[in-house]
C-alpha cells in the first residue's frame, strides 16, 4: 500500500466514534479513508499490479511476445514430443500406479510430537494430513506441519558431509569421531558434550542415556529457543518435580488464558482448537457454549477467539493473576498493586464466573510467561477443583526435562573453560538462536572437535568442523511423545534425498555400535514392550501411527509450593519488549520455506518480514507510521526494525517475532526481516521492561495483504451475542439479502439433479490459524510469488483469511473469515469470459479450464468476491528437479498468463465419484473432504452435497445463523457462512 | 483517359471476392485435415520400442489377458505398464537366450527399468481414468483398437477432445457389456443403439460433459 505522510489520528478516532451498529474495519488506512485506500478499493488489483513492472520494458515485451506468438502458432502444428514410460523392474507389493498411498508418521516440533498421515504418489510424499487416530491431531494439523513438506524438497538443503568447507564422507566422519573419542584426555568421556533440541523421542532419550552410562563424565545438553522452560520451572515451583500439564478444553465451560496462545501454538494446540470449537459450533450453541477470557499484551489468535479480552502489559499479568488468585482464596500475596477500575471489575467477574464453574473451569498460563504465573495457574486450578477434570497432570513428555537456558549456559561455561573436547550438535541452530548474553558462537571456537547435524548448512554449521546433513523427518525413523504422552512412530516416506542421517545414527556411532535408525527404533521398542508377538505390535504401531495405550497416566501431584511467593522485581522502564515465535518462520527453522514466508501472518497480515508491532497510541505518541524504521534498544543491545501498528496491542509494549534476520538460511530466507535474537537474553527470554525506541528516519517497505481485495463496507461479517441470538434468531438476515430463487435473472437456469456441492464455514469455530491456506497451497500446487509481487497484490492463495476489527483501536474485537471461491450459481465470472474458460458444471462448480484461458482477466474484474488469481508472471518453478517431486499429480501446474481459483478440490470430488461408481453406489456424506476442510483444526469448514438434506453441509446451511456474502447481487453463492456468536459474561457486557 | 484495367479483370475481381470465402474455407479445412493427419496425431504410426514387443504375439497367439500385464486398469487412472518381473515370469523359461530379449534380462539383472516409449498420450491438462471407463463398459478395443493384430503398437485414435466427446455425448454408440470389455473380438451387434441404450440405463452411465470431469 502506498505510504502517506502522516496519520490523522483524530480523524480516525472520530470516524470510529461515529460508527454505529455492527460495523467492521480492516486497517488504519481504511479508517483514515486516505486517497490511496480509495484508489485501492476502486481497482481490481492494487496500483501497478496489472502493469508490467520488470526491468524489461513494455515495448520490448510486446516485441518478444510478437515473435513468440508467431512461434506458438506454429508449435500447435507439430505432434507431441515422445514420452517415456518407466515402470518398475520389480514392483513393490501393494503399489498401484496412479493411486496414492497413505502412511502414518510423526512430526516433532517445539518439544511435542504430532501424528500425521502423509500422501505418497509412487514413493514421493506430496501432501500432509493429520492422523485421525493420533490424540494430538485427530486428522488435522497446523500450518507449520502442512508446510514442512516443502522443506523436504527445499533445493537449499545441505546435500553432503562437509569438513571445514570441503566435501567429505560419513565414513571419514565416523573414523575421525572414533579417533577423537579414543584420544580424549579426560577420563570417562569427560570431554564429550552433546547438544540436542528438546528430546521427546523415547528412543533417542534412551540412546543418550546409554551414552551417559558409557561415558559417565560426558554431558547431554538441550536447548531450543522456543521452549517451555517457564512451564517446566513453574511445575517445579508448584510440585517440586517435573510435571507435564495438559488440558481437556472440551470439558471446560469457562476458560481463562493468562497470556497463553494455546489455540494455534504450543503442544496440543491442534487438539485444543478442536476441543474448544466442539463447544462453539453453531449446532451446539444452545447447550453449553463455553466462554473464553483472554488477558494478554500482544494480540493473539486466542485473544481473537475470546469472548472477553483484556489488554494488560506482560509485567502486569503476574500482578493481575495474583489479585485474581487472592480473590479465589489463595494466599498469592497481592502486594501493593492497584488494579484499574476496569481490572477490578474483571477480577470480580472472573472470580465469580470461575467459582460458579468449579470443576469445569480452566486457567491456562502461557508458555512465554513467568514460572510464577504457571504456579498461580496451578494453584487456581487446584482451588477451583479443575485438576483431574479440565487439567491433567502426567509425568513429563520430555526424555529429560531440563531448564534449557541453564543447560546452554553450563555448556558455554564448560566450553569457555576448555573442558569440552568433542561437541556434537544434533539439530538446532544454536549459533543463531542462542541468547545474546550467552556467547555460544565465541565459546564454540574453543572446542577441538565440533560437528553439527542439520537440514541446512547454516550459521552453526559454518562454525563447526563437520557439517552433517540431517535426514528430514519424512526421510527417517524415530518416535515421539505427544502433548499427553502418546507415542507415535515416525516412519520415512522416502529414502533420504541427499544421504542425510538421523541423530539416532550419529549417537549409535558414538556408542560404537553403528546402526540404522530403523533398527535403533525397533530395538528400543522390542526391549521396551516385549510383547509376545512383536511383529504384530510393530505393524499395528506403524499402521495406526500411534502405540496403543502409550499415553502417560494421569496423576495428581501435591502442591508443594509455599505461598505467597516472592514478589517479582518492579518493572524498570516505561516500555516493554515482548518476543514471540513467528507464526510462519517459527524460531527461524522455517525461514527458507516460501509457503510460510508468503503466508499472511494471522493478525498483522504481514508477509516476508517481521516488524516491531506497536499500539496505535504508542505510534501516535512517537509520531511514527507503518514502515518507519525504529531503533530498539534493550539491555544495551540494539536492532533496527520497521514499525507495524497493530490494533489491540498493549500500549507501551512492542512485540518482535523471532525467526528472521537469518544470515545463512537459503535463497528464500537469508537476510530478510529483523533478528530478534540479537536482543534476547537468557534472563528474559520472552522480553521485559526497559526498552527504548529511537526514530531513525529510515523507511522499510513491508508487504502486507490486509488491504488487498477489500470488499468495501458491506456487511460481510455478522456477529452477535448468544443472548441477542436467542432473542432475535434471525438477526443474521440483512434487509439487503435476497431470497434465493425469487429474483428475475438473465442467467440461464441450471438444474442440479445429481450432486450439488456446497460449503459452509462456521465463523464460531474459525480461529484464523491459516492452516487451510497452506493446505490449499500444498494440495493445489499454488506457487510462491515473492515479496515484490505480494506488494503488488499478486499473491496466489486460493483461500485467504480476512481479518476484521470491530470497536476501538486499543482493544477491538477481531473476527476471521476464510474467503475462497463462492462457486456462485449465478456466477458473474462466467458470462464475461470470451473463450469459455470458466464455465458452469452440472454440479454447480464454476469450472476453470486453464488450457482455454487466454488471460483477459475479465472474470476477475467481474468477481465480487475477489477470489480469482492471475499468473502475471511464470511463478511456478518448473525447473528445480526436487520441486517436481512435490507436486500433486492430480492438479494442473498453471503457467504464466492463466487465471486460477479455488475448485472445491475438484480432483478429490472426481476421485470420490469414480471410486463410488466403481463400487456401484453414491458418494456418501463426508467422503469428499476438501484440503482446507481436512486440515482445519477446529472443523470450521464443512463440504458436501447440498441436494442431500441429511448431509452435514445441508444441516449447517439450514441453521438460522447461515448467511451468504453479497447475496444482494443474486449470485447465489454455494459457500456460505455461519455468523459468529459471542458468549459474554453479563457482568462484563458493558465493558 | 484509357482504362488502366481491361474489362476482363472484372472477372478476376469477382472470382477473387467470391473465391476468398472458398479459399479461406479451404485453408481452414486444410489446417483441420493437417492437425487430424497421422503426421500430427500419430494415428497408425507404429512406435519403435527398446524391445519390439508384439501385442499380436502375446494376445492373439499366446492368449494372455490384458490384465495380466496392465494390472491396475480396473482400480486406477493408470492401466499400468508391467514391471520387468512380469516379462520374466515367462521369459525365465521361454526364449531365455533370445538376443531380442537381452534388454529385458538386463533390466531384471540390474534392476534398471526398461524405458518404453509412450504410445497413447493425452495432453498434460487432461486427467483420464481407466478404471471408470472399464467399469462402465468401454472396451479396450474401443480406444486402443485391435492390439491383438499389432506387431508393434500404434495409436488408432487421435485422443483429441472431439474424439473423447463423441462418446461422452453419445455413450450408447460405444458401450458394450461389461463381460466383453477385455474381449478383442467382440463386435457390436447390428442394433448397437438398442443395446447401448439398455446398457447406459443399466450401468447408470452419465453423459459427463463438464470441463472439470477431465480438466482440473
Amino acid at each position: 500500500m502506498p505510504a502517506h505522510d502522516t496519520i490523522h489520528w483524530e480523524e480516525i478516532r472520530r470516524r470510529l466514534a461515529e460508527r454505529r451498529g455492527p460495523e467492521y474495519w480492516r486497517s488504519l488506512d481504511e479508517l483514515a479513508d486516505t486517497p490511496e485506500f480509495r484508489e485501492l478499493l476502486q481497482r481490481e488489483f492494487p496500483d501497478g499490479a496489472t502493469e508490467w513492472a520488470d526491468p524489461v520494458g513494455r515495448r520490448e515485451f510486446l516485441k518478444l511476445m510478437g515473435a513468440s506468438l508467431a512461434l506458438a502458432g506454429l508449435t500447435s502444428c507439430t505432434s507431441q514430443p515422445s514420452d517415456k514410460i518407466v515402470p518398475y523392474s520389480r514392483a513393490p507389493e501393494e503399489v498401484i500406479p496412479g493411486k496414492p498411498m497413505f502412511f502414518a508418521t510423526t512430526l516433532t516440533l517445539g518439544g511435542c510430537a504430532t501424528g500425521l498421515l502423509v500422501e505418497s504418489h509412487e514413493g514421493r510424499p506430496t501432501k500432509i494430513e493429520g492422523n485421525p487416530l493420533h490424540p494430538g491431531s485427530l486428522g488435522s494439523t497446523d500450518a507449520l506441519a502442512q508446510a514442512s513438506i516443502l522443506t523436504l524438497y527445499d533445493p537449499d538443503r545441505s546435500k553432503a558431509v562437509v569438513r571445514t568447507g570441503t566435501p567429505s564422507t560419513w565414513n571419514a566422519f565416523a573414523a575421525e569421531l572414533g579417533k577423537q573419542i579414543e584420544s580424549g584426555r579426560r577420563p570417562q568421556g569427560g570431554g564429550i558434550r552433546i547438544l540436542t533440541e528438546t528430546v521427546v523421542s523415547p528412543t533417542l532419550g534412551a540412546q543418550l542415556k546409554a551414552v551417559l552410562a558409557k561415558f559417565p563424565a560426558a554431558k547431554w545438553h538441550q536447548f531450543e529457543p522456543v521452549t517451555r522452560d517457564s512451564a517446566r520451572a513453574g511445575a517445579r515451583l508448584a510440585f517440586g518435580e517435573a510435571v507435564n500439564t495438559f488440558y481437556r478444553v472440551d470439558k471446560a465451560d469457562v476458560i481463562l488464558s493468562l497470556g497463553s496462545d494455546f489455540l494455534p501454538t504450543g503442544p496440543g494446540a491442534v487438539r485444543y482448537a478442536r476441543d474448544f470449537a466442539s463447544r462453539r459450533h453453531a449446532q451446539v450453541l444452545q447447550d453449553g457454549m463455553n466462554r473464553l477470557y483472554v488477558i494478554e499484551a500482544t494480540p493473539s489468535l486466542t485473544g481473537a477467539a475470546a469472548d472477553h479480552r483484556l489488554v494488560v502489559r506482560e509485567s502486569e499479568l503476574d500482578l493481575f493473576a495474583r489479585a485474581l488468585a487472592t480473590r479465589l482464596g489463595i494466599e498469592a500475596g497481592a502486594g501493593s498493586w492497584q488494579p484499574s477500575p476496569r481490572q477490578t471489575k474483571w477480577i470480580q467477574a472472573l472470580a465469580a464466573d470461575l467459582t460458579v464453574h468449579r470443576g469445569s473451569s480452566l486457567v491456562v498460563a502461557g508458555d512465554e510467561q513467568n514460572p510464577t504465573l504457571h504456579l498461580l495457574a496451578h494453584a487456581m486450578n487446584r482451588a477451583l477443583g479443575n485438576v483431574g477434570q479440565t487439567v491433567i497432570y502426567t509425568d513429563p513428555i520430555e526424555a529429560a526435562p531440563v531448564d534449557q537456558a541453564e543447560s546452554l549456559r553450563q555448556l558455554v561455561a564448560d566450553m569457555q573453560g576448555g573442558a569440552v573436547e568433542t561437541l556434537l550438535i544434533l539439530g538446532g541452530n544454536p549459533v543463531y538462536t542462542a541468547p545474546a548474553d550467552v556467547p555460544f558462537a565465541e565459546a564454540l571456537n574453543k572446542v577441538a572437535f565440533r560437528a553439527h547435524l542439520s537440514l541446512y548448512e547454516d550459521e552453526t554449521s559454518t562454525l563447526c568442523h563437520w557439517h552433517l546433513p540431517e535426514a528430514h523427518y519424512l526421510e527417517s525413523w524415530s518416535d515421539g511423545r505427544a502433548y499427553d504422552g502418546t507415542v507415535s512412530i515416525q516412519q520415512p516416506l522416502i529414502a533420504p534425498l541427499y544421504d542425510g542421517r538421523t541423530a539416532h545414527e550419529i549417537v549409535s556411532v558414538l556408542l560404537a555400535e553403528p546402526k540404522w535408525s530403523y533398527d535403533v527404533v525397533q530395538d528400543h521398542w522390542r526391549r521396551e514392550r516385549r510383547p509376545d508377538d512383536f511383529d504384530a505390535f510393530w505393524r499395528k504401531a506403524l499402521h495406526d501411527g500411534v502405540i496403543a495405550d502409550s499415553a502417560l497416566p494421569a496423576k495428581v501431584p501435591p502442591l508443594k509450593a509455599t505461598l505467597p511467593i516472592a514478589y517479582p522485581a518492579a518493572a524498570a522502564g516505561e516500555l516493554e519488549l515482548v518476543f514471540r515465535a513467528d507464526p510462519a518462520a517459527w524460531d527461524g527453522r522455517f525461514a527458507n520455506n516460501g509457503w510460510l514466508q508468503e503466508l499472511p501472518k494471522p493478525l498483522s497480515k504481514l508477509t516476508w518480514d517481521n516488524a516491531a508491532l506497536i499500539s496505535p497510541a504508542a505510534a501516535e505518541r512517537l509520531g511514527v507510521k507503518n514502515e518507519d524504521v525504529l531503533e530498539l534498544t534493550y539491555m544495551s543491545r540494539s536492532v533496527k526494525a520497521p514499525v507495524w501498528i497493530l490494533p489491540g496491542q498493549a500500549d507501551g509494549t512492542v512485540t518482535l517475532h523471532l525467526g528472521y534476520g537469518r544470515a545463512r538460511a537459503g535463497r528464500v530466507g537469508t537476510g530478510i526481516g529483523v533478528n530478534a535474537y540479537a536482543l534476547r537474553t537468557a534472563a528474559a527470554p520472552w522480553g521485559g521492561s526497559g526498552l527504548t525506541l529511537k526514530k531513525t528516519g529510515e523507511r522499510y517497505r513491508l508487504a502486507t495483504t490486509q488491504g488487498h481485495h477489500t470488499m468495501e463496507g458491506r456487511n460481510l461479517v455478522r456477529m452477535a451475542s448468544l443472548n441477542e441470538f436467542k432473542q432475535h434468531p434471525d438477526f443474521v438476515r440483512n434487509p439487503s439479502d435476497h431470497e434465493v430463487g425469487h429474483e428475475p435473472s438473465f442467467y440461464p437456469k441450471f438444474k442440479y439433479e445429481g450432486y450439488a456441492w456446497g460449503m459452509a464455514i462456521d465463523l464460531n469455530a474459525c480461529t484464523g490459524c491459516n492452516a487451510c491456506v497452506v493446505a490449499c497451497q500444498s494440495e493445489n500446487n499454488s506457487p510462491v510469488v515473492g515479496k515484490d509481487q505480494v506488494m503488488m497484490g499478486r499473491e496466489m492463495h486460493w483461500i485467504r483469511v480476512d481479518r476484521y476489527y470491530k470497536g476501538g483501536l486499543e482493544d477491538p474485537e477481531t473476527v476471521h473469515q476464510p474467503i475462497l471461491c463462492m462457486q456462485c450459481e449465478n456466477a458473474p465470472c462466467e458470462p464475461v469470459c470470451p473463450v469459455g474458460a470458466t464455465v458452469h458444471s452440472g454440479e454447480g462448480l464454476n469450472d476453470m479450464v486453464y488450457n482455454r484461458c487466454v488471460g483477459t482477466r475479465y472474470c476477475s474484474n467481474n468477481c465480487p468476491y475477489k477470489v480469482r488469481h492471475f499468473n502475471f508472471l511464470q511463478y511456478q518453478d518448473d525447473q528445480t528437479p526436487s520441486l517436481k517431486l512435490l507436486r500433486n499429480p492430480n492438479v494442473t501446474v498453471r503457467s504464466r498468463g492463466v487465471m486460477e481459483k479455488c475448485t472445491y478440490c475438484v480432483q478429490r470430488i472426481n476421485e470420490a465419484r469414480i471410486l463410488a461408481k466403481t463400487q456401484d453406489r453414491e458418494i456418501t456424506d463426508g467422503e469428499v473432504i476438501t484440503a482446507c476442510q481436512a486440515v482445519c483444526p477446529s472443523q470450521a469448514i464443512v463440504f458436501g452435497n447440498i441436494n442431500d438434506p441429511k448431509s452435514g453441509v445441508s444441516q449447517r446451511k439450514a441453521h438460522p445463523l447461515n448467511y451468504g456474502l453479497l447475496t444482494e447481487l443474486n449470485t447465489k453463492p454455494r459457500t456460505t457462512y455461519l455468523a459468529r456468536l459471542r458468549n459474554p459474561n453479563p457482568a462484563l457486557e458493558q465493558d | 483517359m484509357a482504362q488502366i484495367f481491361h474489362r476482363s479483370t472484372n472477372v478476376l475481381a469477382k472470382v477473387s471476392i467470391f473465391g476468398a470465402v472458398f479459399i479461406l474455407a479451404g485453408l481452414g479445412w486444410a489446417v483441420g485435415a493437417f492437425v487430424r493427419s497421422p503426421y500430427v496425431s500419430g494415428v497408425g504410426v507404429a512406435v519403435q520400442q527398446p524391445v519390439p514387443f508384439s501385442h499380436k504375439h502375446h494376445v492373439a497367439d499366446a492368449g494372455i489377458d490384458c490384465r495380466y500385464c496392465h494390472t491396475s486398469v480396473e482400480q486406477s487412472a493408470f492401466a499400468g505398464i508391467p514391471p520387468t518381473k512380469t516379462c520374466m515370469n515367462c521369459h525365465a523359461q521361454l526364449w531365455t537366450e533370445a538376443p531380442m530379449l537381452e534388454p529385458v534380462r538386463e533390466s531384471y539383472r540390474t534392476g534398471k527399468p526398461i524405458e518404453w516409449v509412450r504410445v497413447h498420450k493425452v495432453a498434460d491438462f487432461v486427467y483420464f481414468n481407466h478404471s471408470i471407463h472399464v467399469k462402465k463398459g468401454i472396451g479396450c478395443v474401443t480406444c486402443h483398437g485391435r492390439v491383438d493384430q499389432m506387431p508393434l503398437t500404434w495409436r488408432v485414435n487421435t485422443l483429441y477432445m472431439e474424439w473423447c466427446l463423441e462418446c461422452h455425448r453419445n455413450p450408447e454408440r460405444f458401450v458394450r457389456p461389461r463381460e466383453q470389455v477385455f474381449s478383442m473380438t467382440w463386435e457390436p451387434p447390428k442394433d448397437q443403439l438398442a443395446l447401448g441404450k439398455k446398457l447406459v440405463a443399466d450401468y447408470k452411465i452419465q453423459k459427463l460433459e463438464n470441463c472439470s470431469v477431465c480438466h482440473r
